[in-house]
């Protein structure tokens, strides 16, 4: 099958759409994700546990929300991400699209077990339950169950490009179940709460809560691009291991690295 | 700062069985993702065929 092209003001976008072309760019970016990451958290933190003041009807039990709202916020995006990669895979037939949203299922349901886990600790001492099955809880719980099913199809299919096509077909099926969470506290009158913050209403925390919880969240977003980075290089070497440049980059590496880390 | 002492900061306000249990096992996975992250990484390059011409399948 012959490269396909799409050349946008001079620029043929898919040059980038090859593993060769991405493995590179991605093993550069990496370490700056990873670092703004950390500075991001370390900030977040510091703010989150030293200058946000006391919930005055929570208490400090509410400094679970510097965890658990990034931690849902990621959840749901990194699967709308993975949903858009598998399309574009289905679409324009691109062997990094599939890698990319199989790179990012796995951190994905991190987040989403994160989100579920800190929910249930942070629902004891307010709601006095681990659990309900309200609407946003469940629909959290069936995310979560999305990326296990993709990531059991993926690996249950030996054919790699069957693999991603199959994958594809349930990333974006699941995908209708993210507005059901994200609007799940609006359609259904059930005990989560709404949304902590709007861009169409003024803030109801505190300033240095939000901020906090916002540093957190970028931490999480620089975290999980890194992540996910670093494991399409990792699928990149396993699917293209009998290409020339696999071969060239493994012997570069054990020239500096004899002990071939 | 709302903290008088450590001993204050790490009871949480009585609450430190749910908050600590939050960022403990957050810091846990994200450790462990890290590690099988490398791990991937170090079996996808030692699974690597030496030559072009021992190449396994595929």
């Amino acid at each position: 099958m012959s490269q396909p092209s799409l050349v946008i003001g001079n620029i043929n976008w898919f040059k980038y759409a090859s593993p060769q072309t991405f493995f590179p760019l991605a093993g550069a970016m990496i370490p700056w994700f990873a670092w703004a990451g950390a500075v991001f958290c370390a900030a977040g933190l510091y703010i989150g546990f030293f200058v946000a003041p006391t919930d005055q009807q929570q208490g400090e039990a509410y400094r679970i929300i510097f965890i658990h709202v990034p931690a849902a916020w990621m959840s749901m995006f990194i699967y709308l991400v993975m949903a858009f990669w598998a399309g574009v895979g289905l679409v324009f037939n691109t062997r990094l699209s599939g890698m990319m949203a199989s790179a990012l299922a796995p951190t994905g349901a991190l987040f989403t077990f994160l989100a579920l886990w800190t929910g249930a600790l942070w629902g004891k001492p307010t709601w006095g339950t681990w659990w309900v099955w309200d609407a946003r809880l469940t629909s959290e719980l069936i995310l979560l169950f999305l990326y296990f099913g993709f990531m059991a199809l993926q690996a249950a299919i030996d054919d790699p490009r069957r693999a991603d096509r199959a994958g594809a077909v349930l990333a974006l099926v699941g995908a209708v179940n993210i507005p059901i969470i994200y609007f799940s506290v609006q359609w259904w009158n059930t005990l989560h709460q709404g949304a902590s913050v709007s861009l169409a209403a003024a803030p109801t925390m505190a300033a240095t809560m939000l901020t906090g919880m916002l540093l957190m969240a970028l931490a999480a977003w620089m975290y999980s691009i890194a992540a996910s980075l670093h494991r399409v290089r990792s699928i990149i070497l396993e699917r293209e291991r009998g290409a020339d440049w696999v071969a060239h980059y493994a012997r570069s590496l054990s020239e500096f690295t004899p002990t071939n880390s | 700062m709302s903290w008088s002492s450590g001993s204050d900061f790490f009871a949480m306000g009585g609450y430190a069985l749910y908050v600590w249990g939050s960022y403990a096992v957050t810091a846990g996975l994200i450790l462990l993702e890290v590690v099988m992250l490398i791990l991937r990484r170090r079996n996808a390059l030692a699974s690597l065929p030496e030559g072009r011409g021992e190449a396994g399948p595929r």
